[in-house]
């Protein structure tokens, strides 16, 4: 026989995959004879093409549903048929029902489980879009310079005034806004009889344009008027009410007047300057402040007292600019050359989160507690997903009846795991549900430990969609292995009774177990380090006695003329104790400088002091300590200029006596008088700073006052308040007590120690609410055993040990794991800190014995209830 | 439910089923229906989809037998039109009929 053209050969394979089996045979043999005809018509060539176009067009929604619904083995309804959906539910829900204290701990932890996640999500959210309000986010950036001291990387936004000008005028190219700014800062507006402490700061014109700042009243170019202001919407309605604030005159600290030129909305919470409350122009600024003045005219390229903050041009970029401005201030000053010091541009997008620099130069800051917090919450839901699982498969054998029964009818396996994936959906919808109240109910409590103004983001579409796919992934893992497991069951097995599941099916729910314990026992140590750590920086001597230690800022020119009459009046007024004036309160060391000089000093130390103007009675007023030498006294007329060092600051300027000696300070001497005890001014987890107590009446901002310990602090205040009101009319009593600004050095640490303490607690929480619902689990199952047990002889407590012996083991197992990895991190964490508490055994043994209490009176709870079971009882069911 | 609804194709495929008495299956069916159509583009995979669904609906009948070697040795699918499918097909045509006669004559020349 002649041998026939063929048609090609892989549309057939494609056709064999696309068309029901049973159609493939005559739908073929079809196709062929159609290609014999038509290769004899038209030839092999055309009929080859015509063969491809013939079955391209198979490719029909009719075949392919023909394929998918027949090719099972055995025939079946329509997978997503509407009624099988309503049946899954349907047992869904009776399931839920009947086992209440099951279905409670699931939703319920879940639940917890998920609102902790959300709340960490939407910390982690606020954190990242921090200053995003202001519309050019992108392109402002703070104009810093960073340089090597002694070793010792280090960086700040001091910046000198001529910088601003130079930017301004050699780079004009590349930015778009240079904005001048002093620092916010507290001052007093005054309208008619109403005053008020306000934070506010002095800018350049083109700053709210640069901020982006959303106008209620008048323009962005407010500014331009050199005595004009611009007030925030919460200081306007407090000054002025109902009233129109625009053309009005309010005065600053008592002694400016200025014209309010625009009301701007409210900064957000979550944006840096969320505390300036009013902008003030800076050249007002500059010309009322002598000091300022002669900085700008004299061009001291020295002075950094200001920040400076910019826009850069549309077509540039923060590397380009970094590039050609790091030079510019060693230019001017030649001799910083030697700490490599460069000037650099700080984006917007980092200044939050990348507060700090460690001594090598690395940037650190937030973005590790973003980092860590988003770790836990990550490490929450998964504690929570293994409770679900182990919950699920704990009681699979209960429906393994079910699915056994399932299966005989007609069920095929992806039935049922679309069953149990659904069943899981539901619950997890019932836990997403339950989270979000519990999240609102949460809220106030979370805000306020962590110092955010956080809200559900109702509106935000992204938040529902990742709320809702978080929890179709979170139903999707938690319902995975119980879905795929069930669904394995052979029914024969099942319904016949000899299911057993083997030896080892019980090895993942107790990983599982080890898992979620490793995690909440390294919380523990996690937290109690953190809180060990506060309240070891606590405990430190700080040197000198801050009970009844006020400070009260010096913002009107009044107080400054008055030091001695001021004195007398409040101790005569019965209130204080003593008074004095200084240039930083006690609590906070403001100020360091360089410029020294003594005797012996190696021309080559580049040395650095803390400074402290102070008067006579400083040192009475804060209680320091002597260790050398003797206070400041008026007795003695040369204490006029006269310095007390700290005792670090002997040490380091390598002085053994250093009492009597001159120390001078850009060429001005000071006779040092005495040596005092370290006082802890800096940050508690840092080693004390050398500082120098310089006698100078002049640069004083703050009066210390030390109340009447006689009376109460409220009296004594009182008696205060009247005569500041006689010498200070034109600014309202604000007081700070020290004690409370002390705590305020904590806050961060405390921050993080309360946050990690409710997010272990949440972790133990789960954790012990999936054990017990194990344990009950366990003990259910083991009834006839215990029944018989009972029978032969065993008491309570033997039945008691029997049950938890297993869990105990779990534990146990967990705190050994989870040492190591608590140790690592921690020791990292405290690493950071230069005054550090140690890490005890103890605290690791505490850790566990901890999780072993509450491991037992979870489990104890269920296996007393079993172990006190009447045999006959438990014998005779079935 | 009423009478399974008839589509246009479908009826054609239906009388040419009719047409070919004994020997209809799906190469010779579209063969026919090209011929008399003039050439309209007639897909096998569509007549076969019409062939099925009248098979569905009960229209015809089938049965497998009758291999050639230009089909590779397979067999064919032979649709045969039952009385339901030719009573169908007959009020249709009576419809038909009825409407065209009910037509005004010197409205359509």
């Amino acid at each position: 026989m002649e041998q026939q053209p063929s048609p090609p050969r892989w549309p057939d394979r494609f056709l064999g995959w696309l068309l029901p089996s049973e159609l493939y045979e005559e739908l073929l043999g079809d196709l062929h004879e159609q290609f014999a005809f038509q290769a004899e018509e038209f030839g092999v060539q055309k009929a080859r093409w015509m063969y491809f176009f013939e079955v391209i067009r198979f490719c029909r929604p009719y075949f392919l549903r023909r394929r998918f619904s027949a090719d099972t083995k055995y025939s079946t309804s329509y997978t997503y048929s509407p009624t099988m959906i309503r049946n899954y539910f349907k047992i869904a829900f009776r399931n839920l029902l009947k086992y209440k204290g099951y279905s409670f701990i699931n939703i319920f932890g879940l639940a917890t489980g998920m609102a902790v996640a959300m709340l960490i999500g939407l910390w982690v959210w606020d954190e990242l879009s921090y200053n995003k309000y202001h519309k050019n986010y992108d392109r402002i950036a703070k104009v810093m310079q960073r340089g090597v001291f002694n070793g010792e990387f280090g960086a700040g936004a001091h910046m000198p005034i001529p910088l601003g000008n130079e930017l301004q005028t050699m780079y004009a190219a590349d930015f778009k806004h240079v904005v001048m700014s002093s620092w916010t800062y507290e001052h007093i507006l005054a309208y008619g009889d109403k005053k008020f402490t306000k934070q506010g700061n002095y800018l350049s014109p083109n700053a709210p344009d640069m901020l982006s700042l959303n106008m209620l009243k008048g323009t962005r170019t407010g500014l331009k008027d050199p005595s004009s202001i611009l007030l925030s919407e919460s200081v306007a309605t407090a000054l002025f009410g109902d009233n129109d604030p625009m053309g009005k005159i309010v005065k600053i600290d008592n002694r400016l007047n200025v014209k309010v030129t625009g009301v701007y909305e409210d900064l957000p919470y979550n944006t840096e300057f969320r505390d300036m409350t009013f902008i003030a122009p800076w050249d007002l600024y500059v010309s009322t402040e002598g000091w300022v003045k002669r900085a700008k005219d004299n061009a001291e390229w020295n002075n950094n007292s200001w920040q400076i903050l910019a826009q850069i041009a549309p077509n540039s970029d923060f590397e380009t600019i970094n590039e050609k401005i790091k030079g510019i201030k060693i230019k001017h000053v030649p001799e910083i050359a030697v700490f490599k010091n460069e000037v650099f541009l700080q984006p917007m997008s980092q200044w939050h989160l990348y507060t700090g620099w460690d001594k090598t130069g690395k940037s650190e800051g937030r973005i590790q507690y973003v980092w860590l917090f988003g770790i836990i919450g990550v490490f929450v839901l998964l504690l929570a997903c293994i409770n679900f699982m182990n919950l699920s498969t704990a009681r699979s054998e209960k429906r393994a009846k079910e699915v056994g029964i399932r299966k005989a009818v007609g069920s095929v396996r992806s039935q049922l795991i679309s069953q149990f994936f659904s069943e899981s959906l539901l619950v997890v919808a019932c836990a997403f549900v339950v989270s979000l109240v519990l999240v609102l109910l949460l809220f106030p409590i979370f805000n306020e430990v962590a110092d955010k103004k956080l809200t559900l983001l109702w509106a935000n579409p992204i938040f529902w969609l990742l709320g809702i796919g978080f929890s179709i992934l979170t139903g999707l893992i938690a319902g995975s292995y119980p879905s795929l497991y069930l669904s394995s069951f052979q029914p024969v097995k099942v319904l016949k009774g000899t299911f057993r599941a083997g030896r080892f099916a019980s090895i993942p729910r107790k990983v599982l177990v080890v898992i979620q314990f490793t995690v909440s026992v390294t919380l523990i140590v996690g937290t109690t380090i953190v809180l060990r750590q506060i309240q070891h920086a606590k405990n430190r001597p700080i040197g000198y006695d801050r009970n009844g230690l006020i400070t009260v800022t010096m913002n009107t020119p009044e107080l400054h003329q008055n030091y001695n009459t001021l004195r007398d009046a409040l101790i005569k007024s019965g209130g204080a104790v003593e008074m004095s004036t200084s240039s930083a309160p006690a609590t906070n060391l403001n100020s360091q400088n360089n410029g020294f000089d003594w005797e012996g000093k190696d021309p080559n130390f580049k040395e650095q002091f803390g400074t402290i103007a102070v008067t006579h009675d400083f040192g009475k007023t804060v209680g320091w300590q002597f260790v050398q030498g003797r206070d400041f006294s008026r007795n003695f007329s040369t204490d006029s200029s006269g310095m007390v060092l700290n005792e670090t600051a002997a040490r380091y300027m390598g002085l053994k006596n250093p009492v009597g000696k001159i120390v001078k300070w850009n060429g001005k001497p000071f006779q040092v008088v005495g040596v005092v005890k370290d006082m802890m001014m800096g940050s508690p987890f840092e080693p004390v700073y050398q500082t120098v107590f310089m006698m100078d009446y002049g640069w004083a901002n703050v009066i210390n006052i030390k109340l009447n310990p006689a009376l109460s602090a409220g009296e004594s205040l009182k008696k205060i308040e009247t005569v500041f009101q006689k010498f200070n009319p034109g600014s309202p009593f604000d007081y700070k007590f020290s004690d409370q600004e002390y705590e305020r050095k904590f806050a961060a640490e405390t921050r993080i120690g309360q946050l990690a303490g409710i997010f272990a607690a949440l972790a133990i929480f789960i954790s012990c609410l999936g054990l017990f619902g194990l344990a009950s689990f366990v003990a259910e199952q083991r009834t006839k055993e215990i029944g018989i047990r009972k029978v032969l002889g065993a008491t309570v407590p033997n039945l008691w040990g029997l049950l938890s012996k297993d869990f105990v083991v779990l534990v146990i197992i967990s705190c050994l794991i989870s040492t190591p990895i608590a140790w690592y991190f921690l020791n990292g964490w405290l690493h950071k800190y230069e005054y550090r508490t140690e890490i005890s055994w103890w605290i690791f043994a505490l850790a566990a014995v901890g999780a072993l209490v509450i491991t037992l009176l979870t489990v104890s709870f269920q296996a007393i209830k079993a172990a006190l079971m009447n045999p006959v009882k438990s014998l005779k069911s079935e | 439910m009423g009478r399974s609804y008839l589509g246009e194709f479908e009826e054609l495929v239906l009388l040419t089923v009719a047409v070919l008495e004994g020997t209809a299956y799906g190469v010779t069916i579209a063969a026919e229906l090209k011929q008399r159509m003039n050439n309209r583009l007639i897909s096998l995979s569509g007549v076969h989809i019409a062939l099925y669904r009248l098979e569905e609906k009960g229209f015809v009948v089938s049965e497998l037998g009758g291999a050639t070697s230009e089909r590779g040795g397979r067999r064919k699918r032979f649709f045969r039109i039952t009385a339901l499918g030719k009573r169908t097909l007959a009020e249709m045509r009576q419809v038909r009929n009825e409407l065209w006669d009910a037509i005004p004559t010197p409205s359509f020349s």
